[in-house]
């Protein structure tokens, strides 16, 4: 079953203001008043004592922990000759006695009460969790802007405390991963995503100088963790958003940028307020959750290109020939598109049931034996409700399925649309010939089916395919959210569109694919084109993405190549910019660029077939960079590598 | 319908005109200058090229061909024999990797609107619209004017490039629906244009002259090619900088240093006759450049600023 859909522990969520406005004791004095009101007769009365006592507990282990460090660093004082450095490790002496028992009253305190909070819950939760601060321009800035305006912060020392704080952050990587998990998502990141920008609770503009600030940070030590999200929102200024792109075009792919406001509307078709909506932010790859008050989990990835390959054969999984779906009927006895597409449907409804029982028992057992009452104590209303974040104390519950291989998919049922029945260039069993075979002796037949020019492809504007990716996503988010609510979380049923790094190893194990992909290579990544497969640069895949309705769903993401001339100058990244812009209002979730670089310009020139959709300026106009004479590619390479447009 | 020919479209441009822009290639010039960098634009019909890096040596293409026009050589590429092809397509159709293409489409003003409205979200944010290329626009002025037209209903920013080479009845009635010219001046000695061009400079440069009496000169930018020798000589840079100061209200120049673009006109069939194949060096531009700044003109390599 691993080949459909991996499974996950839950845990994920997102930080939220109540860290950064409430003391340790503030919690236990609610625990206690809560205590002291609870009902006798009520027949939960019993697992809500337990839960709370339980959240005490851990409330004053984070305190005793804390007060060690403190020790520690008196005794370092103590033995510590320079006089400047003494005063240093007091001052951390007397923090770390303060925060986090204490809410926290400056910008180093705040930083500092974090810490020890992430460190509790990702100890407590052991498995990987994406836990972060959440909107961290917007929590720190009131420390900020009172320790500047009274004295005791200058910026460069917040920039210093801010370097050692993401420092902590790559210091701690997920812990490690085995067998199939690893497989799945094979990286040591935590995901823990820092976001930046966007609107404020009011629904203002939340860009403030520590925005600039921490991305300036990021930017000089580029360090592996935390990851960084940039929320872009009308009301943001583009100054910004260039800004951001500056940072980005060093060539990592991050920061990504993300709509703000369809985060928003997001939140608000589920149910939530205006100001949890617009306190929200991103979490892990691209996941939207109202921060610090949503258990939003992640149940696992879902292989749609081999659900295809499973109806392609009538149920039966062609890689160990054991019937596993739905007989949904022979393919080649199918007269028009619209009985495999039902096909399809039938075959995903089935396995979708299937994950979607093993999803509310895995939350039952979690529910009962895996309480994490310490990170109930920070996720709104746990303490209140009496009950743990694992069995639904939680303001918001919702329960993710990540989709994996759009591109994949739309293009290999195109492929079928378009050749099979359409234009009968090919039969069904002719296709299915191929298919088992890896096209060896169909090689024609291949190239035919990876050619656009041949063969209707997502990610160029062709409304023959995209149309097939818009009924996908359409049918997938409306058949998850038609569930009801999971029996102990009550949670809601929603989408996720990313793949970590699982559309690797899903691809492993799905054998060739209508769209002309060979057994064993990976499926499509996110929500983006297949491999190579756009051929009209960003815009015509902007728009292509941008016809599915991502507002249905939690989250999507798209990565996109980019030449690296358009980094070029101020200029160039105000037109970037301008096109995230309209990608956004067009309904566009989130974008990530991958610059191109020279090592990949020069794999294209040793391998031209597999670049095609490389695109570079040459002049005074751009081309494919694989129809280009050697010399000016090598001429290209040369002033990639000089960065010199 | 009126329909137009053109080569390519090309979205997200941001060097040739304001924004973000949508290019559209027309094919047809009625010049014939030897450095041409888009050769793919001279000719006004369809036309078979071949890209022989992406051949897989199938032979399909050769099977295909219903008049044996092609035939490959000893090194496995492709033999094209051109008086014979008719362009019916049967080889490009059966191609499997697009070794094979057809450069050029009939394409409805209607089609080419749709086409062009589908990027209309990436104009408004970034004041951007669509930029006419080739080729040369004005040679194809009807199905020009028709979608200058409709662009102009729909609200969408237009710039034309232009050889500027045409009768003046043309340029007058297509300026009305032009926000931008990007307007060539290659050679400003009539005999050596005529030379290296094939035509006469006379009407570009009337229409030049009549055109800043109608429009803003904001709103008409030079586009200078700069081939060694041909047009970067002192002689000739002194000439249009001359030509542009008299005419008063020009303030920007973009300068478009020469690239050797052999292999696009060998994939075309099309024979090339430069001798040089060096773009002009960096001191050489820097020194052209500084003749255009001294007499005040805003001056950009490739409208990059």
């Amino acid at each position: 079953m691993d080949r459909i859909y991996g499974a996950k522990t839950p845990g994920h969520t997102a930080g939220g203001e109540k860290i950064f406005k409430t003391g340790v004791l503030d919690i236990k004095e609610k625990i206690k008043e809560i205590m002291n009101k609870l009902d006798r007769s009520d027949p939960e009365y019993f697992e809500k004592m337990q839960e709370l006592k339980a959240m005490d507990i851990v409330a004053d282990a984070i305190i005793i922990y804390a007060q060690r460090y403190s020790r520690r660093l008196l005794e370092i004082a103590e033995n510590e000759p320079d006089p400047e450095r003494r005063k240093e490790l007091m001052d951390m002496a007397e923090i770390c006695n303060w925060v986090p028992a204490h809410a926290p009253r400056t910008f180093w305190e705040a930083l500092q009460h974090y810490w020890f909070i992430h460190v509790g819950i990702t100890y407590e939760t052991n498995p990987w969790d994406s836990f972060t601060p959440g909107r961290l321009d917007l929590w720190l800035y009131p420390f900020y802007k009172k320790d500047i305006e009274e004295g005791r912060l200058t910026r460069e020392r917040a920039k210093e405390l801010l370097a050692c704080f993401f420092l902590k952050f790559n210091s701690q990587p997920a812990p490690p991963k085995v067998g199939v998990t690893h497989e799945e998502s094979s990286t040591y990141n935590d995901f823990s995503k820092i976001n930046v920008g966007g609107i404020k609770e009011d629904g203002s503009n939340n860009v403030n100088e520590l925005s600039y600030l921490i991305l300036e940070v990021y930017d000089e030590l580029r360090t592996l963790q935390p990851n960084f999200a940039v929320l872009v929102s009308e009301k943001n200024p583009d100054h910004f958003l260039i800004y951001a792109l500056k940072i980005a075009s060093a060539g990592f792919g991050e920061p990504p940028f993300f709509n703000h406001d369809g985060v928003v509307i997001k939140m608000l078709r589920q149910g939530k307020t205006l100001e949890d909506a617009r306190l929200s932010g991103v979490s892990g790859c691209v996941e939207s959750g109202a921060f610090g008050k949503e258990a939003y989990i992640l149940t696992g990835y879902f292989n749609l290109p081999k659900i295809l390959e499973i109806t392609l054969n009538n149920g039966v999984d062609p890689r160990t020939g054991k019937k596993i779906g739905l007989e949904t009927g022979n393919p080649e006895q199918f007269r028009d598109f619209q009985e495999l597409w039902d096909a399809f449907i039938k075959q995903v409804k089935y396995f979708l049931d299937l994950k979607m029982h093993g999803n509310d028992v895995i939350e039952a057992i979690y529910a009962r034996f895996m309480p994490v009452p310490f990170l109930s104590l920070w996720i709104e209303d746990c303490v209140e409700n009496c009950k743990d974040y694992n069995a639904g104390g939680a303001r918001y519950n919702t329960q993710y399925i990540q989709m994996v291989g759009l591109g994949t998919v739309t293009d290999s049922l195109a492929a079928i649309k378009y050749h099979v029945f359409e234009r009968k260039t090919f039969s069904m069993s002719e296709l299915m010939e191929a298919l088992r075979r890896n096209f060896e002796g169909y090689e024609l037949m291949m190239e035919m089916l990876r050619n656009p020019e041949k063969t209707p492809k997502y990610g160029n504007d062709d409304d023959r395919a995209d149309s097939l990716a818009v009924k996908i996503v359409e049918t997938l988010s409306n058949l998850v959210r038609s569930y009801p609510p999971s029996p102990i979380r009550r949670a809601s049923k929603e989408v996720y569109w990313l793949p970590t790094t699982v559309h690797v190893y899903f691809g492993k194990v799905t054998g060739a694919t209508p769209d002309g992909r060979k057994s064993g290579f990976p499926v499509s990544e996110g929500i983006s084109p297949v491999q190579g497969m756009d051929r009209k640069g960003i815009i015509a895949t902007f728009n292509s993405v941008a016809k599915c309705d991502w507002d249905k769903t939690g989250g999507a993401l798209l990565n996109v190549k980019l030449s690296p001339e358009i980094f070029g100058d101020e200029e160039n990244l105000r037109k970037l910019a301008q096109s995230i812009r309209a990608f956004f209002r067009l309904g566009g979730h989130h974008v990530q660029f991958n610059v191109v670089s020279a090592e990949v310009l020069r794999e294209a020139q040793k391998r031209p077939r597999d670049f095609q959709d490389l695109m570079v300026r040459v002049a005074g106009y751009s081309d494919y960079f694989v129809r280009l004479p050697k010399a000016l590619q090598d001429e290209i390479i040369t002033r990639v590598e000089k960065k010199s447009f | 319908m009126i329909k137009g020919i053109i080569f390519n479209i090309q979205k997200f441009a941001i060097y040739d005109g304001p924004g973000i822009r949508t290019i559209i290639f027309m094919k047809g010039c009625p010049l014939r200058c030897i450095w041409c960098q888009n050769p793919e634009g001279l000719m006004p019909h369809p036309q078979l090229c071949c890209y022989e890096r992406l051949c897989i040596h199938c032979h399909a293409c050769i099977q295909a061909c219903p008049k044996n026009a092609i035939i490959h050589n000893v090194e496995d590429t492709h033999i094209i024999n051109r008086e014979i092809c008719d362009m019916c397509g049967e080889c490009v159709e059966e191609c499997p990797t697009g070794a094979l293409g057809i450069i050029g489409k009939e394409i409805t003003v209607k089609d080419l609107i749709e086409e062009i409205q589908r990027d209309i979200k990436y104009f408004d944010s970034s004041e951007g619209g669509v930029t006419f290329s080739g080729g040369e626009p004005l040679f194809q002025a009807e199905f020009l004017y028709e979608t200058l037209k409709e662009c102009r209903e729909l609200g969408i920013h237009t710039a034309i490039e232009t050889s500027g080479y045409s009768s003046q009845e043309v340029i007058q009635k297509i300026s009305k629906y032009v926000n931008l010219f990007l307007y060539d001046i290659k050679i400003v000695d009539e005999e050596t244009h005529r030379k290296y061009t094939g035509v006469s400079n006379r009407l570009i440069l009337n229409n030049l002259r009549s055109l800043v009496l109608n429009v803003r000169g904001k709103d008409i930018i030079i586009r200078i090619p700069l081939v060694p020798t041909i047009t970067d000589s002192n002689q000739n840079i002194n000439n249009i900088v001359g030509l542009l100061v008299s005419l008063k209200d020009i303030e920007e120049v973009h300068l478009l240093p020469f690239h050797d673009v052999y292999e696009k006109y060998k994939s075309l069939g099309m024979p090339y006759t430069m001798t040089i194949h060096e773009p002009p060096n960096d001191d050489r531009i820097r020194y052209i450049k500084d003749k255009f700044v001294e007499q005040g003109f805003t001056v950009s390599l490739w409208g990059v600023k």
